[in-house]
């Protein structure tokens, strides 16, 4: 005679992968939304994590639902995958998951990421999970929510290129730094996150899924694999990346791809690879070891 | 008094029998209401192409809400509208928010009494004009740039201050800038409401001689409403005199001023300085 | 000559002035004809009507009976009640109205202010300055005042400019209200010229004179209008 207790499972402090069922279903529901509309800003009911907002709440909750035991995790903060923040929010997604570790890039499932794309060119089995501050590409323009969302609606994006516009006028250049607003699919501009505009090609038919997720603002959205992401510029200004394809890491030797700036006691500057999980690969095989190192979407510096 | 009620000359003034050209503009039974007030009461409207059409009435007498309603700004609880526009045969009244914006977007140009309505004054005085460009779908940069330049030429506005923000300006530029706004696309409808009041009278003068010129330079269509009849004389070639609601008077401007018919319009005439 | 330019039969016109409560007669059943090429001066008193009588025909003031056929290009046309835009396209086109004075804009120098009627009928702006210059010389403006504005001339300068631009364009039927007041002795002469040649080309025209005297080798017929009562309509 099977018993109650058989068919339970013992009491547990929390649920797998922290959040509640309720909570991973919505959170499910409203992913598979985003992907059926590539770029389009989907509400959801952002939960309590044990994590202040502007941490990568929203990150952290499309993650923990997309966790299994057979996962393999991998959090970048700056580019690097030592930074406080990263190595905080990897240990709790793999205390909460059983998932394991990694900080290579080629070996993950889920990375999740706040200011950049890893410079190794990502597969279909792979997510890239974006932590989003500020999901709304029209609030420098438009700072009444329903507002924007009508103007979403209508593809109205006269606006954003109006800001491109007054930049080229200005200065006779693009200024945009980062959240370089792009349009998705052909239909939703959507603000692909803090990442530089160095990042935003790769999201162009990628092979991998990227899921973006902006916790205080409650808002998600998605770029499926293999569709198009254009960053919003004039025919006859085209679209320029940082000018980083010159630099040398100083510590790997690699160039041609993204940099950050180490400024020196002499007034000038070092440069060293952003992604740092690259960074130690190049290191390690440097010293003997053998590391794949995954294909690259820049080579050169070139895309 | 109900005396002098001799019922107005019978004047077909739908059928023009010389000028074969359809209309640019038709309204037709436009009322609605704000409540308990019928701020437009069965009006009809036609404006041929070319001409400057002014229409005067006091404050309330529904002369600005019934330019809204030629701008598609705002629905009347009934009535139909019809400009002459490739592709629009049906009442625009009926289109939905989306198809209207663009349609105003696209074919009517506006000037506001206030410039803060029309336009962004703290974005570049040319981005103002390129913005209306850019919802039209223009993406060339250079092209924006001329585009804007010729819009700003037609307004006789300096050049060389086109990327100054309409707030570093005056009164009488901003309405320039308005004006190469409104005219960037080649409007079929060129709508003004109040275009030089509260400006100084030289500059008034000025700004309505640069609308003299723009009418006689090239086939452009005006609806001019203002209170100020001086304006609506030296601009209009017809005239419209709206009283709560309805048109009282409709004709040739000098006839509106020389021979007015109606007891009210004799009266705002007659109170002109 | 077989067709009428201008047939008017039995116009009348009275001003319904509201305020006073009072029906202003003008004048009443006029009927006349008038053919192409063909001078006809109005004739009576002050205050008979005449000049009321012009702008009637010009529609300025709307005729209260009968009817004004003209004989447009596209068809015979009753002005009386014909549609505003086609009042606006014949005075674009075929009938002119030569006043006293002249509605000057400020700003708008007096060269461009004649060329004005001329843009208007679709010349080329460079070619219309150059007509218009040319009239200007015609009526006695001196050259260095045809950039300047005309609000600031004197009377006699500022009617120069106005007959210059009423009769820059050929038109068919020209209505003349005292063109002659306050012009100097060569200016008149020229504009009698300008009206004779107009006239040879097959102008009609209907004119009210001071002097009569001025154009009599162009009356072909007159017209006297007879005083009318004003009557208080509420008796």
């Amino acid at each position: 005679m099977t018993t109650l207790r058989q068919l339970t499972r013992p009491w547990r402090p929390m649920s797998y992968g922290f959040l509640d069922s309720s909570a991973k279903r919505e959170l499910r529901r409203k992913l598979l939304k985003a992907i059926a509309i590539p770029g389009c800003q989907i509400p959801y009911a952002s939960r309590e994590v044990p994590m202040a907002r502007g941490w990568g709440t929203g990150g952290l909750q499309v993650t923990l639902t997309l966790l299994k035991p057979s996962s393999v995790v991998k959090v970048i903060d700056q580019g690097a995958d030592e930074g406080v923040n990263a190595v905080s929010i990897r240990h709790f997604l793999a205390k909460v998951s059983g998932a394991r570790e990694t900080i290579d890039t080629c070996e993950a499932t889920i990375i999740q990421s706040r200011h950049r794309v890893p410079e190794e060119v990502m597969r279909n089995d792979q997510i890239l999970v974006l932590q989003v501050p500020e999901p709304e590409p029209l609030r420098p323009v438009e700072h009444h929510i329903s507002a924007a969302r009508q103007m979403h609606a209508d593809a109205d994006y006269a606006r954003l290129w109006l800001i491109l516009y007054e930049q080229m006028v200005r200065t006779g250049r693009i200024m945009q730094a980062t959240e370089y607003p792009s349009l998705v699919n052909g239909r939703y501009v959507m603000s692909p996150s803090p990442i530089p505009r160095w990042d935003v090609p790769k999201l162009h038919m990628a092979h991998h899924l990227t899921l973006l997720s902006a916790g205080r603002e409650k808002r998600l959205y998605a770029v499926p694999p293999f569709t198009r992401v254009e960053p919003l510029a004039f025919c006859d200004v085209p679209y320029r990346v940082e000018d980083h394809a010159h630099l040398t890491c100083s510590r790997s030797g690699l160039n041609g791809y993204f940099m950050n700036e180490v400024p020196q006691d002499d007034g000038g500057s070092l440069f060293e690879l952003s992604d740092s999980g690259l960074c130690q690969k190049a290191l390690r095989r440097a010293a003997g070891e053998d590391v794949p190192i995954g294909p690259t979407w820049y080579r050169n510096g070139v895309m | 008094m109900n005396l002098i009620e001799s019922p107005p000359f019978k004047r077909d003034l739908d059928a023009p029998k010389l000028n074969c050209t359809e209309p640019v503009l038709t309204m037709r039974s436009v009322s609605h209401r704000f409540g308990d007030v019928r701020a437009l009461n069965n009006v009809d409207v036609t404006v041929y192409p070319g001409e400057v059409l002014g229409i005067v009435g006091e404050s309330g007498s529904g002369k600005s809400t019934l330019l809204r309603m030629m701008n598609l700004e705002d629905i009347p609880d009934q009535g139909d509208y019809r400009l002459a526009i490739p592709g629009a045969t049906q009442n625009l009244f009926a289109l939905d928010r989306f198809a209207r914006r663009m349609l105003r977007a696209r074919h009517i140009g506006i000037v506001y009494q206030n410039p803060h309505l029309g336009l962004l004054m703290r974005n570049s005085s040319s981005g103002n004009v390129a913005e209306r460009l850019l919802i039209s779908g223009e993406r060339r940069f250079s092209a924006l740039r001329s585009r804007a330049r010729e819009a700003f030429d037609a307004s006789e506005f300096p050049l060389e201050r086109m990327d100054a923000p309409p707030i570093e300006l005056s009164g009488g530029m901003q309405q320039r800038v308005q004006l190469a706004k409104a005219l960037a696309l080649e409007p079929a409808l060129l709508l003004l409401d109040e275009p030089t009041t509260g400006l100084d009278v030289s500059v008034q003068a000025m700004v309505l001689d640069t609308l003299k010129r723009l009418q006689r330079d090239r086939p452009i269509t005006m609806v001019l409403v203002s209170h100020d009849l001086g304006v609506i004389r030296t601009m209009a070639d017809r005239v419209i005199v709206m009283r709560r609601g309805r048109v009282v008077e409709e004709g040739l401007a000098d006839q509106i001023f020389q021979d007015p018919q109606h007891a009210y319009t004799q009266s705002l005439v007659h109170a002109k300085l | 000559m077989s067709q009428p330019l201008l047939e008017v039969e039995n116009l009348s016109k009275h001003f319904d002035v509201h305020h006073l409560d009072q029906r202003v007669f003008a004048f009443s059943d006029v009927s006349f004809r008038l053919f192409p090429g063909q001078f006809l001066l109005l004739r009576g008193c002050n205050g008979v009507g005449k000049s009321t009588l012009l702008r009637t025909l010009y529609r300025s003031y709307v005729p209260k009976h009968g009817h004004i056929w003209f004989d447009a290009v596209e068809g015979r046309i009753d002005l009386a009640s014909a549609a505003d835009v086609d009042i606006t396209a014949l005075r674009r086109r075929d009938i002119g109205f030569v006043t006293q004075f002249l509605v000057a804009r400020p700003r708008v120098a007096a060269d461009e202010l004649v060329a004005e009627p001329l843009r208007l009928a679709g010349w080329p702006q460079d070619r219309a300055l150059d007509e218009a210059r040319r009239w200007l010389g015609e009526f006695g403006v001196k050259r260095e005042l045809w950039r300047a504005y005309p609000t600031t001339f004197s009377g006699g300068e500022q009617q120069k400019v106005n007959l210059a631009r009423a009769l820059v364009l050929p038109q068919r039927l020209l209505l003349l209200d005292e063109p002659t007041a306050s012009l100097d002795a060569g200016a008149r002469h020229a504009l009698i010229r300008r009206l004779g040649a107009l006239k040879a080309q097959g102008v009609a025209m209907i004119g009210v004179f001071h002097h009569p005297e001025d154009v009599v080798e162009l009356i072909d017929v007159q017209l006297t209008l007879a005083v009318k009562e004003m009557a208080d309509v509420a008796e």
